[in-house]
């Protein structure tokens, strides 16, 4: 095992606390995430390390719960795109033939459509809540997994392994499963790393547009809506969650690029 | 232009139709995949059964999908884009007024965006690996790394309410002079040309390192040539045609970044007609501007294919 380079460590650093205070918002949190206890825009004082929001809600408390709905939504939406995507990717290059034709045009088809813009359509007539909110993003980024893991798995398919367990009359599942996706393991994994960021951001922009999260419940990007007028009388409130997502998304970005680099020869690097 | 690629391009225009029409079918599907009924998601649980059939009877949800479908891309093909719900105005007449100032928009962001991308990637292969190439990577990843709403308000912030050198919205009427104009959107323009630039500038980094690595690279460092001249004259002719088609896709993707910048700075443009609508449910508005969209997304996209095509010498000049 390498030494784990420096900026690598930030990165776990940094995404590691984001976890933590998402795990534990209720023991951290000074004040309920609802809750006015001040005057609008008070600024940061002992009471409110971060001032108070439009409302005159504690923002720091406002920011540990909304880092909770918003990790715990990207990664449960990462979570359905990346089972979905890369196991329907493994079936269509074992199968092959009409059904791996069908499938990938099929992909292809979805994403020739802007993401944000087929998610506006669809949003406009689902009910807004957290499930629809988490079908909706995890299901429109099953393309992009699906393509990356069936790039992966078509190199793998036809390794002398995958042949001899074919021979052996081993069964689609255990193809699939147990000879395939071991071995293409590491590059989905430093690409999890990356949907998860897109995530995070897809989720901001649609509550920053006023369709993600609904109020009272709070996320990073709803956070910067509610506070966006307080900007103009130089309130910097809005830029705190601005803050919070780009240090996450470069904190995990960080970690992702470091597992890619182990895995590079996989990707076709020239420098690996 | 031989024949091939006559062929070729000509098999690109077939499959953007195709995909035109199969992007209609799912836009319409898109509205569709309630189990239940539109017209009740729409006006919610408390809406009265009077209310519920006047909405369906307008909707015409009385008639089968296919039949809806066929009519509404019937009256798209002709220009007519129907009603919308909320106001009863016509949808292609609100479009029209908007699309112009969303192309406006986009146009400026492109001729800003496009030179400003491609000449920091040529500084960032000439001085490789030391501080400028490294200043420019690291700005361009953080840029990558937050949402486009959020540049929107950091530069807002700053220009706008710590400088007060610019107004902090976007409001733009048809009897503005061309510069009033172009003074109106310029914080939208630097925003979106933040976003695209990033994307653009490693890609054309990366295309030309890709030929610098080849042999007649080597001969002309060989030559003695200066590493200015190797790059503007050897290596950035050939880099040109992947180039074009990063320009193009990122163009396309300039689209998707219109509609949050529009709402970040209240321009009235197709972004912000779609967004205001989808908060309204209003479905015919809905199915129109996203229709727009994934259309210019796609012609797009097809365009970049074509110069792709068209571009490399080794498709222009078959063996």
């Amino acid at each position: 095992m390498k030494r784990i380079p420096l900026s690598a460590l930030i990165g776990l650093f940094i995404t590691s606390l984001f976890l933590l205070s998402a795990i534990f918002a209720d023991f951290l949190a000074p004040y309920g995430v609802a809750e006015v206890v001040g005057d609008v825009w008070e600024p940061a004082s002992d009471r409110f390390l971060l001032g108070t929001d439009s409302i005159g809600r504690d923002l720091l408390s406002r920011m540990i719960y909304g880092g909770q709905v918003t990790i715990f939504v990207a990664l449960t939406a990462t979570a359905l795109s990346f089972s979905l995507g890369t196991s329907l990717a493994l079936i269509a290059v074992v199968v092959g033939g009409w059904f791996d034709m069908a499938l990938s045009r099929f992909i292809d088809l979805i994403m020739s459509i802007p993401t944000l813009i087929f998610a506006l359509v669809v949003l406009s007539v689902v009910p807004a809540n957290l499930v629809t909110l988490i079908l909706v993003m995890g299901l429109l980024d099953v393309t992009r997994v699906y393509r990356l893991a069936r790039a992966v798995a078509v190199d793998i398919n036809v390794m002398d392994y995958v042949e001899a367990a074919r021979l052996r009359g081993e069964q689609t599942v255990w193809i699939v499963f147990r000879e395939i996706l071991p071995n293409a393991l590491s590059p989905l994994v430093a690409e999890l790393g990356l949907r998860f960021i897109f995530m995070v951001l897809f989720l901001s922009t649609l509550s920053f547009l006023g369709l993600g999260i609904q109020p009272p419940a709070a996320d990073w990007g709803g956070i910067v809506k509610e506070n966006k007028e307080g900007l103009i009388y130089g309130i910097s409130a809005a830029l705190i969650p601005a803050i919070a997502i780009a240090a996450l998304a470069i904190s995990v970005n960080l970690v992702a690029d470091w597992v890619l680099s182990k895995t590079t020869s996989l990707k076709g690097g020239r420098n690996g | 232009m031989p024949r091939h690629l006559v062929k070729l391009v000509a098999q690109r225009i077939a499959l953007g139709i195709l995909l035109l029409f199969a992007s209609s079918v799912l836009i319409f599907a898109g509205t569709q995949i309630l189990p239940g009924d539109v017209a009740q998601s729409i006006l919610g649980q408390s809406a009265t059964p009077e209310a519920l059939a006047n909405l369906r009877k307008e909707l015409g949800l009385n008639e089968p999908a296919i039949s809806r479908y066929l009519s509404w891309l019937g009256g798209v093909l002709q220009g007519d884009l129907g009603t919308a719900l909320s106001n009863g105005a016509s949808i292609t007449d609100s479009i029209l007024k908007r699309l112009d100032n969303t192309l406006f928009l986009a146009f400026w962001a492109a001729l800003f965006s496009v030179p400003l991308s491609i000449f920091l990637g040529l500084i960032s292969v000439l001085y490789r690996n030391k501080w400028p190439d490294r200043l420019i990577s690291a700005v361009s990843l953080s840029t990558i790394s937050v949402p486009e709403f959020i540049i929107g308000y950091v530069i807002l912030f700053v220009l706008a309410v710590q400088l007060q050198w610019l107004p902090s919205v976007s409001l733009i009427t048809n009897d503005m002079g061309f510069f009033e104009k172009l003074g109106a959107i310029l914080m939208p323009v630097i925003v979106l040309t933040f976003v695209v630039m990033a994307h653009m500038m490693r890609m054309t980094r990366a295309a030309i390192l890709n030929v610098m690595e080849s042999a007649y690279i080597e001969t002309a460092e060989l030559k003695g040539l200066s590493a200015f001249n190797v790059i503007f004259s050897h290596a950035f002719p050939n880099a040109i045609s992947p180039i074009v088609n990063v320009v193009m896709l990122n163009l396309a993707y300039l689209v998707v970044g219109v509609v949050v910048v529009e709402v970040v700075f209240v321009y009235p443009g197709m972004g912000q007609y779609l967004v205001d609508h989808v908060s309204k449910r209003d479905i015919p508005v809905v199915q129109s501007a996203g229709l727009i969209f994934a259309s210019v997304y796609i012609t797009m996209n097809m365009l970049a294919d074509i110069i792709a095509i068209v571009a490399n010498p080794r498709l222009r000049h078959p063996k």
